[in-house]
């Protein structure tokens, strides 16, 4: 039984969270949300030189080739940082879309360029509120050409490159989309977490290429989104860890009726619940890691697992964050409110907790897995 | 990552399988293992000593014991592995739990070379099985509270009080005992360790009638029962430092024993046969919601327990969420038993394994697992040892801590 990270791995973290509680305390997090930028470039330029954006992509397209236990390791310091850069955008999605259903030519003009952190991707889904489902897309995709809306799509102002669900001839289908082409429109929209970028982005007769075979749009949407739940569950993980040290941390400083609150049985009950909500995430998340490094069968499950514990999990550490530092903890200048935004804003990236239980239980009825 | 074996690993895990495969029969598929209740019944406890006798011939009682106390001197994966093939196998289990796993390894770390010559080999054979005598009525989350009497006579002590939540106590011939040998100390400074004799003259045992009308525990009662001091465990007065001893290993077996009682795959099992208003169970948005929800929770512990076999191969102490388990199944098992008799109606009250489905399990869950959420620390003490051990929050305000004991306030029950 070896079920856990190498020591290399664990040598990377350390490297990464050093690095990131230098680079990016609060108070980078707070110039992004307070919009004195859309992301932090000078960040971004250096975990890019650093080879973190390259991590898992094969060295053939520019990459570090470290393999994708490495960027689990990274993702959970990114997200224990809250660290506001279009890193799961460009990297988990955008990347691995190309990875996995790009052509050739397709991943030789993108990759390299995702790799170096020069060009930042994205993966274009939601139009608007409501279920996103992939066969009831407004978007078309037709004769090479992209028309439709798309809202929110993260990191959609700053993206170079798109990966677009649309309906095509033959049923759903990914587009890929140089979003220097003529036709496309974009402004940045409001979020509950202001500390990550997200646009509308409107296509008019856009050139795009599909990505992937014909036919095969739907598949190929699932299994990115798989693939990026284990690694988004990492950051949630990360930020759920992060947001229960804060909590600790206050009710040991914070003195009422003469004791620590932390003695009190209300909090210490509550914060123990919290760290029994983010081990478990923790360790479904290390199964998902196993299963997104060896690509194994088991992924589909692993992955709907990983990310159910790790939506509940950091919605859950985030909010006994608030509640644990009191009214001080809902003012603007305590930094509770950075994660209980992120933790909601990473609970719907890629679809509900609802929705990935449904997930989850048609894989349970297909497998017929033993449990 | 990967899921194998060391080689080493494999080797012993070859030996453990060739060793069952001569001294037991592997289970039937569905076979449920008998434990606990089963024990009840003498030729079960014959069973269950004569195929102890044969694993401490071959070595695989006492594994992670040190030579010197006449253990295997292997390590905690060793016993991992033992425990994973054994459970394979229709063996009774859980007659030497508390014997094997708290009371001789007390012994052996306060005692003397005498009384590990006497009493450990005859235990590792299961010739002799040991109780625990430690909760009273008065005392249970508290232990330190007990009131159990036992004052000085010549060479001997002499108790007094009363015992509960006793297991196996009426085939037991040996007890681990803690008793209040001054009243006038604060309450963790008055305590005396020993161990007794089963069939000593003055013990009255009685079973306790549980809510589910099984009877596993018992009461044990003490009237002027003589105990050698040569049965004493550590010094006068420094029994509660004893019987920390005994509570470490306690957490050890229980934490490391897996739940008993409904699974996530009996609740499938369930949503597959039966039909609710608008179609089978299992298609039920509500029943997937839930049946999502303990599925992630129970692979959770499933991969908890991974990290912990984990850090046991590479000779690592485990982190804490090896101490997650209990506080997680405990109260998982509860609900899950509550929500698969709601699907079944008003037919869900029936008891009767002839007409309940699955042979009426959820409804013996759901009668045993208030225990599970009691026995070996309740759900309130697992948070607090989180809280305190994990998290480093302090301790609860002891309001009792330097007061004589017999100065404390005590309540009506």
């Amino acid at each position: 039984m070896n079920f856990d990270f190498s020591d290399e791995e664990k040598q990377l973290r350390e490297q990464a969270q050093r690095f990131l509680r230098e680079r990016c305390p609060a108070s980078a997090v707070r110039r992004v949300l307070d919009g004195a930028a859309r992301y932090d470039e000078a960040l971004w330029r250096e975990i890019a030189a650093m080879g973190w954006t390259g991590a898992a992509i094969p060295e053939a397209y520019g990459g570090a080739g470290m393999g994708y236990l490495a960027l689990c390791v990274l993702a959970e310091e990114m997200g224990a940082a809250l660290a506001p850069v279009p890193f799961s955008s460009s990297i988990y999605l955008a990347a691995e879309a190309i990875l996995a259903g790009g052509s050739e030519a397709q991943k030789r003009a993108w990759l390299p360029r995702l790799a170096s952190g020069e060009a930042i991707g994205t993966l274009a889904l939601a139009e608007g509120p409501g279920r996103a489902d992939v066969r009831r897309l407004r978007t078309a995709f037709r004769n090479g050409a992209l028309s439709g809306e798309k809202l929110p799509v993260p990191d959609g102002d700053v993206a170079h490159v798109a990966v677009v669900a649309a309906q095509g001839e033959r049923g759903p289908v990914l587009a890929l989309v140089d979003l220097a082409a003529a036709g496309v429109a974009r402004e940045p929209v409001e979020t509950i977490d202001p500390s990550r970028a997200h646009a509308r982005i409107v296509f008019a007769d856009t050139p795009a290429e599909a990505l992937g075979a014909a036919g095969d749009g739907e598949r190929l949407l699932r299994r990115i989104q798989e693939r990026a739940a284990v690694l988004l569950a990492f950051e949630q993980v990360g930020g759920a860890q992060r947001a229960l040290e804060m909590a600790r941390d206050h009710a040991l400083e914070r003195y009422a009726f003469g004791r620590p609150i932390g003695s009190f049985q209300a909090i210490k009950h509550k914060l123990a619940d919290v760290y029994v909500a983010t081990e478990l995430a923790r360790s479904n998340a290390y199964y998902g890691a196993w299963a997104l490094a060896a690509d194994a069968p088991e992924l589909a499950l692993a992955a709907a697992t990983a990310r159910v514990a790790a939506n509940e999990a950091f919605f859950l550490a985030a909010k006994e964050n608030i509640q644990v530092h009191g009214g001080m903890g809902y003012t603007w200048e305590f930094d509770c409110h950075l994660y209980y935004r992120r933790a909601k804003l990473l609970a719907l990236a890629l679809g509900s907790t609802r929705l990935w239980k449904e997930r989850l239980m048609s894989q349970l009825e297909a497998a017929n897995a033993p449990l | 990552m990967d899921f194998e074996d060391t080689p080493e690993e494999a080797e012993f895990r070859a030996g453990v399988r060739a060793f069952l495969d001569s001294a037991a029969r592997r289970r039937e598929p569905g076979e449920a293992s008998v434990y606990r209740a089963g024990l009840e019944r003498p030729e079960v406890r014959a069973a269950a000593k004569a195929f102890q006798a044969r694993k401490a011939d071959a070595g695989y009682a006492g594994i992670t014991w040190p030579k010197e106390w006449g253990g295997r001197g292997g390590t905690p994966i060793q016993q991992v592995i033992y425990d994973q093939e054994e459970a394979r196998y229709a063996i009774p289990r859980g007659l030497f739990d508390i014997g094997l796993g708290m009371c001789i390894p007390t012994l052996c770390t306060w005692g003397t070379q005498a009384h590990r010559d006497r009493f450990v080999r005859p235990a590792l054979r299961g010739e002799e099985v040991w109780c625990q005598l430690f909760s009273e009525p008065a005392a249970g989350s508290d232990l330190a509270g007990l009131r159990t009497r036992a004052e000085r006579d010549g060479q001997d002590w002499v108790v007094n009080g009363q015992k509960i939540w006793t297991s196996g106590a009426h085939y037991c011939d040996w007890g681990v005992l803690v008793t209040r040998t001054d009243f006038s100390a604060p309450k963790h400074r008055g305590l005396t360790y020993f161990f007794v004799d089963m069939r000593s003259p003055g013990i009255d045992i009685r079973p306790i009638r549980q809510i589910s009308g099984q009877s596993h525990f018992n009461e044990v009662f003490f009237e002027d029962v003589r105990v050698p001091d040569s049965q004493r465990l550590g010094a006068v007065g420094e029994g509660w430092k004893v019987a920390l001893t005994t509570l470490m290993n306690e957490r050890y077996t229980i934490g490391g024993r897996t739940g008993a009682g409904v699974d996530v795959g009996d609740l499938m099992e369930l949503a597959r046969r039966l039909e609710l208003e608008d179609g089978p169970a299992l298609e039920n948005a509500a029943v997937r919601d839930r049946l999502a929800d303990w599925y992630v929770a129970s692979q959770g512990l499933k991969y908890s327990h991974f990290r912990t076999m984990t850090a046991l191969s590479r000779g690592e102490t485990p982190g804490p969420e090896s101490s997650i388990g209990k506080l997680v199944i405990a109260a998982r098992l509860q609900s899950m038993a509550a929500f698969a008799m709601d699907l079944m109606e008003q037919g869900g009250a029936l008891t009767d394994p002839k007409l309940a489905p699955m042979a009426a399990l959820f409804q013996e869950t759901l009668m045993t697992s208030p225990s599970s959420r009691i026995a070996g620390g309740s759900d309130e003490i697992m948070r607090n040892i989180i809280a305190e051990r994990v998290l480093g929050l302090p301790p609860d305000v002891r309001v009792d801590k330097d007061v004589p004991f017999s100065e404390l306030p005590a309540g009506k029950r």
